[in-house]
């Protein structure tokens, strides 16, 4: 065993463990020098080398018969047939959001663009889910303004519509915001490129902005919690530019169309080093690079500050034999910078040279496959027993059920998201065939019939309150999203957003959560196909609640998308699942009594499959006007918001429901599973009915769309009274629906 | 038959929008058209697509007015050919002194998509004839710069010119603050030159020219380019 003179204290500034140092004397049979243990703390990094969570994540299910390429790319393919693919992805950027929103978020947006159009995929439109601590606090009302700038700031200059997205308020990001984008992208099939070093001899060419000293060990930062000092490192977070990204688009774009290439790879997250690494080590090659080489934007740059820049908008590629001059010449015509900086080698190594003089020299897959991997401790949180109690006989039911819903409609996890969208440019492209405010947006395919359908989802406080339920019900939810809209869920992407995984309650929760996933993805046939890891997310010790989102993509043919607001006086309102008594975890109990515990609603998958397959059926069929998922909020609030939700007109509805003999406001605002709020003619009844036995879902018709109210009655069993719970004017509840978040940052 | 060039700076992104609407929608030659490209006598009509010509990080369509292919574009209007902005191209025609007046920021400072109603307010160009007099529009706007700015002098010259082609209004046609989506002067959502044959509109008739698309109000811009240039 050789016995380590580096000193500890640098050994830990690279984030490394002690036992992780031994590993790395053990691999390199040597004691690293300063810049190689640099490169290995990057690279071994939580963030680049997925170590704690490696052992869970393979638990997945990522096989299925549209799926070309599974999880370990720059993103995951699924075929859409006749020829094209969509390829997707989706990443977190919450730690640098957190120090800079603008940039961080940019960043973010630039960071999965570059991951779709790596592979060979004109990206055609971006999504989000986002966390906040609640806006009443100013430094809320600045992350969120920052955050949402930033996003449209990229997205808007590059020219992809950001079409849809989800955002949750909730105290436990007060510390540590929440920003997943996902993208997603469309090539032909012959087309795709993968970030594969091969080809002895080849040059490597570097393409796209010069290195600068922005972002230099970005990765790291990422790996790590939060304390008083986070201000510090603002200096750590990219500074993006979405016109180098866009020229770099079109100039990968046209290099992949012409068949130039061999493969390609984007600069991240460990800059120049995890790309030339991961470019070797998937292709069982080596690199040589040199260093003087390297497009530069200041003089007197170190070789680690080059090597773990993470400066943006950088790619590095590998060109087909004898096709350097035409690549040359497209990045030249887009006025980007491109260098030759090194050599594609047998030897397996990442060799690194300075003017000739070699300053790295380690095995490539040391750096990748062969990063440490830990099976961390679990153990379910100490406080789970109580927080999963919950005595509702102490919650009094509220006299004033209006009252309840427009606090409800008013509190900014449920209200209108228009203030955000209205900043992203969702039309770019032409192909946005419905626009954000429906369960999921809906981006059509030019020159075929055929759409997609996208969706995010996650509730934190279900994965908290049962991390393996609420993870089924994210993956549930996304895919009801989706069926809503007409769309068959074809595969999904996930962020999985945690605290601190060297505790055993995070990673009880991690664990959970990915089984619940799987549990989900398995049932409902929808394969995991990307995604990305966030740990850390911690702030002084507090760790956010475990946040898997959930992205989803549905497929229609023919494109003939459905929308969620009701649409025509006089049609029937159905209700389709059952509701039950479940008000734990709920948005009401916590809006009204600021009560977070019980179990979150218990899904069963059998029934959910039977209420897509039924959905989907009936808007094929055309019997059905609306639908629209019952969520957050309940029954009352997705009511609510089908009469509201339509940009050009409102339409009232008179409800009745049967008493079920559990509590009103359970019935009103519980957020029981599995169920879909639709709208059917009065000549489509029967039909539909026959339709929904065959599919044995249960039904109730509760009401009729029309007038300029929203009254909800409670019919009693025993009597053939009914008593008003809910009665209020449309436009009282489209202002408040509307105008609360604007109004919350004022 | 008439061919379109569809400018493209570094930064354009809505001009495979433009490409799409003319071929796919009305089965019209149509081409791309780099910026470096220094003459345009192939073409009956330029258009001028939005985007972020250079990034826009400085004053929007400021460096695009400097590309090559400007030159003769100022020529290409000089000998009364036709010539479309819309939006980032709009500014660039500002910006070039094609047309008159400059734009601001949005007065709300954000950047705003959305749909808004439009009032035609002269349908006597190259680009409005098929539109009925007054006629209200719905097309999408999608910028941060759309606040057109104009002295009062030239305001009324324009006036007095009807070069004031497009204004935003309310669904009934009535043109007032609260259907300003930017704070542009009087409302102008489009102006013309004196001779007619530039047009810049802020919202985006390609984004409108189908019903899938929510609107197909935009069609009308087009299908009246093509019958002035066939002469019908």
């Amino acid at each position: 065993m050789i016995q380590p003179t580096t000193p500890q204290d640098l050994i830990s500034q690279q984030g490394l463990s002690r036992e992780e140092y031994q590993r790395i004397l053990t691999l390199l049979e040597r004691e690293p020098n300063p810049l190689e243990l640099g490169i290995f703390g990057v690279m071994w990094s939580e963030h680049c080398s997925y170590k704690s969570s490696r052992v869970h994540l393979k638990k997945l299910p990522t096989q299925g018969e549209r799926v070309l390429q599974g999880p370990g790319e720059n993103a995951g393919v699924v075929d859409l047939g006749n020829g094209l693919v969509a390829v997707f992805k989706m990443e977190s950027h919450n730690h640098p959001s957190f120090i800079e929103p603008y940039q961080g978020a940019a960043t973010g947006v630039g960071g999965i663009l570059r991951d779709i159009f790596t592979m060979g995929a004109r990206p055609v439109a971006l999504l989000n889910s986002l966390r906040f601590g609640p806006l009443s606090f100013p430094r809320n009302r600045y992350l969120f303004d920052g955050v949402i700038s930033g996003i449209a700031g990229y997205g808007n200059c590059i020219g992809v519509p950001t079409i849809g997205g989800e955002v949750y308020f909730h105290e436990i990001y007060n510390r540590n915001n929440l920003v997943n984008v996902l993208c997603l992208g469309i090539a032909g099939r012959d087309k795709i490129v993968k970030g594969r070093a091969s080809g002895e001899g080849s040059p490597v060419l570097y393409v796209g902005s010069k290195t600068g000293r922005d972002g230099i060990h970005g990765a790291t930062m990422a790996s790590a919690s939060f304390d008083e000092e986070s201000e510090t490192k603002r200096p750590m977070v990219q500074v993006g530019d979405p016109f180098t990204e866009k020229r770099l688009l079109e100039a990968c774009l046209e290099v992949i169309d012409q068949d130039l290439i061999l493969g390609m790879q984007d600069m991240g997250a460990g800059g120049l080093t995890c790309s030339a690494s991961e470019m070797a080590s998937k292709a069982d090659m080596g690199m040589t690079l040199e260093l003087s080489s390297v497009p530069l934007r200041e003089d007197g740059m170190t070789p680690d500050e080059i090597m773990l820049s993470e400066s943006q908008e950088r790619m590095l590629l590998v060109p087909k034999p004898g096709r350097e001059k035409e690549i040359r010449r497209i990045f030249e015509k887009w006025e980007l910078d491109i260098a030759t900086i090194g050599t594609v080698t047998s030897d397996g190594l990442l060799t690194v040279k300075e003017r000739g003089n070699v300053v790295v020299q380690v095995p490539a897959k040391a750096l990748t496959d062969e990063a440490p991997s830990y099976e961390r401790p679990l153990a379910p949180p100490p406080y789970l027993d109580a927080i999963q109690s919950l005595n509702l006989d102490v919650l009094k039911e509220p006299k004033d059920f209006n009252e309840v819903l427009l606090a409800l409609l008013s509190s900014p996890t449920i209200a209108s998201k228009e203030w955000v969208y209205r900043q992203y440019d969702h039309m770019v492209q032409t192909n946005t065939i419905v626009l954000p405010g429906s369960d999921a947006a809906v981006v059509r395919i030019k020159g075929r019939d055929q759409a997609l359908a996208l969706t995010v989802d996650g509730n934190s406080l279900y994965c908290l309150l049962n991390p393996h339920m609420g993870a089924m019900i994210a993956v549930a939810e996304a895919a009801r999203n989706l069926v809503c809209a007409g769309a068959t869920p074809i595969a999904l992407t996930d962020c999985l957003n945690f605290g601190n995984p060297e505790k055993p309650e995070v990673m009880w929760q991690f664990a959970l959560a990915i089984e619940g996933i799987a549990d989900a993805c398995k049932r409902l046939g929808i394969p995991v196909v990307s995604g990305n890891v966030s740990f850390y997310n911690e702030t002084n010790g507090i760790d956010i609640y475990p946040t898997p989102i959930i992205g989803m993509v549905g497929l229609m043919e023919p494109a003939r998308p459905m929308t969620s607001w009701f649409k025509t006086s006089g049609d029937w309102i159905i209700l389709l699942g059952d509701t039950k008594e479940e008000l734990g975890g709920t948005e009401y109990l916590r809006q009204i009594f600021s009560n977070e515990r019980g179990t979150p609603p218990f899904i069963e998958l059998e029934k959910e499959v039977a209420l897509h397959a039924l959905c989907l059926s009936a808007i094929q069929s055309g019997l059905i006007k609306s639908a629209h998922d019952c969520s957050e909020g309940g029954l009352a609030v997705a009511i609510a918001e089908s009469c509201v939700t339509s940009e050009d007109f409102t339409l009232g509805a008179e409800v009745s429901l049967a008493n079920r003999s559990i509590r009103r406001d359970a019935l009103l605002f519980g957020e029981s599973q599995s169920r879909i709020l639709v709208t059917v003619s009065e000549e489509h009844l029967s039909n539909f009915r026959r339709l929904a036995d065959e599919h044995k879902v249960p039904l109730e018709v509760i009401g009729r769309v029309g007038g300029d109210r929203l009254r909800i009655n409670l019919q009693d069993a025993s009597s053939d009274r009914a008593s008003c719970l809910i009665d209020l004017e449309l436009d009282k509840i489209k202002a408040t629906w509307r105008n609360a978040i604007p109004k919350a940052l004022e | 038959m008439t061919k379109v060039g569809v400018l493209v700076f570094p930064g354009s992104n809505c001009d495979r929008d433009c490409y799409d609407v003319i071929h796919q929608s009305f089965r019209q030659q149509v081409e791309f058209v780099w910026h470096q490209e220094t003459q345009l006598k192939d073409f009956h009509a330029i258009i001028l697509p939005g985007g972020f010509s250079y990034g826009d990080y400085l004053r929007c369509g400021a460096i695009a007015r400097f590309s090559p292919v400007m030159k003769a574009v100022r020529q290409f209007a000089d000998d009364g050919g036709l010539i479309l902005g819309i939006c980032n191209g709009f500014q660039i025609l500002l910006e070039a002194g094609l047309l008159p007046g400059a734009m601001l920021r949005n007065r709300s400072l954000k950047f705003v998509c959305r749909q808004v109603h439009l009032r035609v307010e002269n349908q006597d160009t190259p680009y409005t004839h098929r539109y009925r007099p007054q006629q209200v529009l719905k097309l999408p706007v999608a910028h941060g710069d759309g606040n057109y700015y104009v002295d009062a002098q030239t305001l009324a010259r324009m006036k007095q010119n009807h070069q004031i082609v497009l204004r935003y209004c309310q669904s009934d046609g009535t043109v007032d603050e609260e259907a300003n989506p930017n704070g542009s002067v009087e409302n102008v959502a489009g102006v013309c030159n004196e001779r007619r044959n530039v047009l810049g509109m802020m919202p985006h008739p390609e984004r409108a020219s189908e019903s899938a698309l929510g609107s197909q109000d935009g069609q009308s811009i087009f299908a009246s380019l093509f019958s002035f240039m066939d002469g019908s």
